[in-house]
């Protein structure tokens, strides 16, 4: 069984995605359960995206585009409306008809076709603000899931020692495995330095529960924080470690609040 | 842990991103031209860099868009900047294909944590001159080391035996990198 140390050496490879079969396998469940190593691979993603940055230049040729947008045109999401080429047919249909009586019919087909396609138009524009709407109405009614949870735990962090008085809430869900933060009061850490939140089980060493840093205004919010599965928190506490993260509290408890 | 960004800016000013992945989401196909327009450059010049062919690099780039397209999901928006997520699916993506192998995740799997702004194009010049600026500084045994690790796709045992480098020697040389480029861009 390998050490979170040890794990720490292939994080680099996996975010190159050079890391395959068990010894992924073996990381993956890591870091299911280990909050340090899942941000130090986002944020070596981060890393390498710079690095590629150093290849950016040449425009694609502009018939990429073209082709992009037909490909996207031709598989539409939602109901897909009659394209103008099945309309085009229903018209050309009645050509067979004698030539005046078709030229009229096809007339009255383009007016109807020009009809057509702007309700369609209009439909389509309500389509879109509809559907973003509810976007929006889904991510609003997560977060009142959370706040409103019958087993939702407020706690609040009250300062030990510190006179510029920081305060923090924890907002924590056991069956949503869901933590928001929001702290003010606090004072800007060194460079390399971050604060972290822990969380305390009911048994066993206290968690890492993520990492912020405040604003110029000495606030900070965590929202949508996952942890793992049937975790009850006995209390939270917050401390200044390396921005990397760390397993456990190397530094003097800044504040702390009971979750019972 | 999920980080937070450092700076309290940074998702204001990726907030008009996320309304056109929210807009994608809804099915808006304009909203996926403007994110090519503003992109399409960052995706295609990675490929091309890897892949050295202008045909693979545009297959390779519609493949992308058109799985933001399909799953408009995939790419979490409260982290961060959808350029750089792009890049990275960009890079291992070409990899995949230069390497022939299937991708070991999907696009979903890829989380990254990112503030750096490259929606705008003089941000971005900056941002690739300033990455450029740290690459020349790199000694050039660690440039290589990065170069055929991240442009090449080659594993770190497949370096070694190229560079004929102990294995821990180049393990070193692209994490020291990786972290020179970050504590730069961190400053």
């Amino acid at each position: 069984m390998k050490t979170h140390e040890q794990f720490a050496d292939d994080l680099a490879l996996y975010a190159l995605e050079e890391l395959t079969g068990s010894d992924r396998q073996e990381l993956e469940q890591h870091m299911e359960t280990c909050a340090t190593c899942r941000r130090e691979v986002q944020f070596l993603r981060s890393d390498l995206s710079l690095l590629a940055l150093s290849s950016a230049g040449p425009r694609p040729p502009a018939r990429s585009k073209d082709r992009l947008m037909r490909a996207v045109a031709a598989e539409p999401r939602g109901a897909s409306a009659p394209s103008p080429l099945q309309v085009r047919r229903r018209g050309l249909s009645w050509a067979l008809v004698p030539a005046v009586l078709a030229l009229g019919l096809l007339v009255w087909a383009g007016t109807l076709w020009q009809k057509n396609d702007a309700l369609q138009h209009n439909l389509s524009s309500l389509a879109v603000l509809y559907k973003a709407t509810n976007s929006q109405l889904q991510q609003a009614n997560e977060r009142l899931r959370l706040l409103s949870a019958p087993d939702a735990v407020q706690v609040s962090l009250s300062p030990q020692s510190e006179p510029r008085k920081p305060h923090a809430t924890a907002i924590y869900s056991p069956s949503q495995k869901r933590l928001m933060l929001m702290a003010s009061g606090l004072a800007p850490v060194p460079h390399g330095k971050a604060y972290c939140l822990w969380l305390i089980p009911m048994e066993g060493a206290p968690m890492p529960a993520g990492m912020f840093w405040p604003d110029e205004h000495g606030n900070a919010m965590m929202m949508d924080h996952t942890m793992p599965e049937g975790v009850i928190a006995k209390a939270f506490a917050v401390t200044v470690e390396d921005e990397a993260g760390s397993d456990k509290p190397t530094s003097p408890v800044l504040i702390v609040g009971s979750g019972l | 842990m999920e980080p937070m960004d450092k700076s309290p800016g940074t998702r204001t000013d990726a907030g008009d991103d996320m309304r056109r992945v929210a807009r994608l989401r809804a099915g808006d196909q304009q909203a996926l031209s403007e994110l090519y327009d503003r992109y399409s450059s960052v995706v295609y010049g990675v490929a091309l860099r890897i892949l050295q062919d202008t045909g693979a690099a545009e297959d390779l780039l519609q493949d992308i868009f058109l799985q933001l397209w399909r799953k408009p999901d995939a790419f979490d928006s409260s982290r961060g900047s959808l350029g750089a997520w792009l890049a990275v699916i960009a890079r291992n993506r070409s990899i995949d294909r230069l390497r022939q192998r299937r991708p070991e995740s999907d696009i979903e799997d890829c989380v990254i944590a990112s503030s750096t702004d490259l929606r705008d194009e003089t941000e971005r010049s900056l941002v690739i001159e300033k990455v450029r600026v740290v690459m020349n500084e790199m000694s050039p045994d660690q440039r290589t080391a990065m170069e055929l690790a991240f442009f090449e796709g080659l594993t770190h045992t497949e370096i070694a035996e190229k560079t004929g480098e102990p294995l821990g020697t180049i393990k070193t040389r692209i994490r020291s990198g990786l972290q020179m480029l970050r504590a730069r861009f961190s400053t």
